[in-house]
């Protein structure tokens, strides 16, 4: 008896964290989705209607939805790859025996993580400017006219990628650093001996034994770019025509500037389950690729 | 021996001057809470919140008993951050509320009626304020704010590109406005523009759409009635000042800097507010300054109406600090007081006492203000009003950018503010509000 007790009270501290901010707020969040809480249900309770699956059915009918939801989807799928090939690339290189100063390319790559994004949409608000922006004047001298990278909805968001990517790439790369030192030396001696090319090496030695580094990688990238918040908030304020909203501003203007709780509630909880399930589905990928 | 009573006689000997002590430090409390000055918590929004300290000092020396605390809050965040103070119960005692948002804190039940005061009070005189914005505080027959400053937007213009391009007074309605945005365009080539109308800013459409005959929400405000020929007539109207190349189809974030675009002529018109006036001033170069003033907005046929805007002074309920915060009112409310206030920050005085003195009469920017504060109209006054706005505006801007045709999208508009007004539809319905 004792002995089964025991483990419950040594778990218990972190159970009643986890379910205090965790579950508490996930049932809550879950509870509002169903009604119709907005700043009239703040003024009296009594204006609160309970309106079941309503705001389900009005989000997937609500077309800015969808193209938040598109908008989320496109920056996942360009932007996460995009990321991954960039940090692996740059690993790669600075691994490379060929490398000379690593430790300052090292930490020129990852500065871009621990700056301020505030203070970086700034600069990069300039270097984008149609009339006075760097790009456009570096693009001008091969003979590219203006782009109005931020105004045209067509542009606005693959800056906001470059963005995100040059803000990320830094932290994976260190990662698939760390990783690329683990894999011992000896198997590329014999491959070398056996006459394979560098090529194959990273082909046949790197890449595989990089897999389950991949893998992780992976998966925490695309959970944090389909939140993608911060960027679209200093540099677009979501638009110019929306081409920038993601789920997670949509959310955030719902609930926050125009306290409809309810709707917000839902939104946030269509993205949660929209998360779980694309990262399960990584899962069973990358573990039927890794196995063997 | 020594090692088990020492700390007990230590104990003995000490605890009396301990306890003497601590009554003495108690009473410095009590002492202190009895002399101590109220302290109101004053929250100030943009520019007016770095202004209002310079006024303060004189208050605080006529009432030594009351302390002001001003917290600056930026536009953009204000609304946002006054909701969430709601929410969690930290709202200060009294605040600077932008007046399309006196509706919305009064269905949320947060505003104190201020009528009682305004009534015994000798500063704060109704009849001494224009009555048009006045009434912007007055809902459902409860006075819920006292307007502080009037806001209402017009043109300002570069009167020496505007004699290049051969228009020799400013436009007074719609037709002229546009054979002069027309000759302007002419004159300043493909890379410059004849008018600014930043994308991101509802107001000018909404002037537009105050000049028409139709309003804008129908049936006490329950549905929307964008579709209707009067707001089509005045998208038409905004849309075509784009269409035309005459207005750069631009945010607000893609001008980095609207008075140096203005010196540069990168534009002749811009649809601003009074506090433009001084910023104009300030920041202009010197050799312009004798080429640029001010109109009233043209309209359909002849001079238009334009917004009735500005600010209020609200305290809120949850205050308990009601009289000391009514003490801040009346004093920010004296005509010397807003004649300081004005010389200032450009802000217009609500009240027409300030008016009188030179230092307005005389103003030749503020002199077309005078003339269009007698034709202002405010925006409908209902909580969901800045959510419809900012609808109207994306519209505008799908209309500009996106190309879409106005009917179709005056269409698509109305069945969003219907949805957004749903709730209201249902207060009403069930008697919950007025």
């Amino acid at each position: 008896m004792k002995s089964r007790v025991a483990p419950w009270i040594f778990i218990a501290p972190a159970l009643a964290v986890i379910g205090l901010f965790f579950f508490v707020p996930v049932i809550a969040a879950f509870v509002l989705s169903v009604t119709d809480f907005d700043i009239y249900a703040m003024a009296d309770i009594g204006n609160l209607r309970f309106t079941g699956l309503e705001n389900y059915a009005r989000l997937l009918s609500t077309p800015l939805f969808w193209q938040a939801l598109g908008n989320t989807f496109y920056f996942v799928v360009v932007g996460v790859p995009l990321s991954i090939a960039l940090s692996l690339g740059s690993a790669l290189l600075l691994d490379s025996h060929l490398a000379r100063v690593k430790p300052f390319y090292r930490t020129a790559l990852f500065a871009p993580v621990v700056t301020t994004l505030v203070a970086v949409a700034v600069v990069w608000r300039y270097l984008f400017h149609t009339r006075y922006g760097m790009v456009n004047y570096a693009l001008a001298h091969i003979g590219i006219g203006p782009v109005d990278w931020l105004g045209d909805p067509h542009w606005a968001m693959p800056t906001i990628i470059l963005l995100a990517v040059w803000k990320n790439f830094g932290y994976n790369m260190i990662i698939f650093l760390a990783s690329l030192q683990t894999i011992p030396a000896e198997l590329y001696e014999a491959a070398r001996i056996d006459g394979a090319s560098p090529a194959r090496q990273t082909l046949h030695i790197t890449l595989p034994l990089l897999g389950p580094t991949l893998a992780l990688v992976g998966i925490i990238t695309m959970a944090g770019y389909f939140q993608l918040f911060a960027e679209p908030y200093v540099m677009t304020q979501g638009g110019p025509l929306h081409s920038t909203l993601s789920v997670l501003y949509f959310m955030y203007e719902e609930g926050f500037k125009w306290w409809n709780f309810g709707a917000a509630s839902a939104v946030a909880l269509m993205l949660f389950g929209l998360i779980a399930a694309v990262t399960a589905l990584l899962m069973r990928v990358s573990r039927r690729w890794i196995a063997p | 021996m020594t090692g088990r009573t020492g700390p007990s006689a230590l104990f003995s000997r000490i605890f009396p001057r301990l306890l003497l002590s601590a009554s003495l430090a108690l009473c410095a409390v009590c002492a202190a809470a009895a002399a101590e000055p109220v302290t109101l918590k004053f929250w100030v929004m943009g520019r007016e919140g770095e202004v209002v300290q310079q006024l303060l000092p004189e208050f605080e020396r006529r009432h030594p008993d009351i302390r002001v605390e001003v917290q600056q809050v930026p536009w953009t965040v204000a609304h946002e951050k006054l909701l969430t103070a709601f929410a969690g119960g930290a709202l200060p005692d009294l605040c600077q509320l932008g007046n399309t948002w006196i509706a919305e804190f009064s269905a949320l039940n947060a505003l104190t009626d201020l009528d009682g005061l305004s009534r015994s009070s000798s500063v704060v005189v109704p009849q001494d304020y224009f009555g048009g914005i006045w009434n912007t505080n007055v809902v459902a027959s409860r006075l819920e704010g006292i307007p502080w400053y009037v806001d209402t937007r017009l043109l300002f213009y570069r009167s020496d590109l505007l004699e290049r391009a051969g228009v020799r007074s400013p436009p007074r309605s719609w037709n002229e406005w546009e054979q002069a945005l027309a000759a302007l365009k002419r004159s300043a080539g493909p890379d410059r523009y004849a008018i600014l109308l930043p994308l991101n800013e509802p107001e000018p459409l909404l002037a537009l759409a105050l000049q028409q005959q139709e309003p804008i929400l129908r049936d006490n405000g329950q549905y929307g009635d964008f579709s209707g020929t009067g707001f089509r007539r005045a998208l038409q109207f905004y849309a075509s000042m784009f269409r035309n190349g005459w207005a750069p189809a631009v945010g607000g974030a893609q001008i980095a800097n609207v008075w140096d675009e203005f010196a540069r002529g990168y534009f002749a018109f811009y649809i601003s507010g009074p506090w433009n006036i001084e910023e104009f001033k300030r920041r202009l170069p010197g050799d312009l300054q004798r080429d640029w003033m001010t109109a009233p907005l043209p309209g359909p046929n002849g001079p238009g109406t334009s917004i009735a805007g500005g600010a209020s002074l609200v305290i809120f309920r949850s205050s308990r600090k009601t009289q000391a915060a009514w003490r801040l009112i009346e004093y920010l409310s004296e005509p010397a007081v807003q004649l300081r206030f004005q010389a200032i920050t450009g802000n217009l005085p609500p009240r027409r006492a300030p008016w009188r003195d030179p230092q307005l009469a005389d103003d030749v920017y503020a002199r077309a203000f005078r003339e269009q504060l007698e034709r202002v109209r405010p925006a409908p006054r209902i909580p969901e009003w800045e959510r419809i706005a900012e609808a109207m505006q994306e519209t505008a801007e799908e209309v500009v950018r996106g190309g879409a045709s106005v009917d179709a999208a005056t269409r698509a508009l109305d069945q969003r503010v219907d949805a957004i007004l749903e709730k209201r539809r249902w207060m009403l319905a069930h008697k919950k509000m007025q």
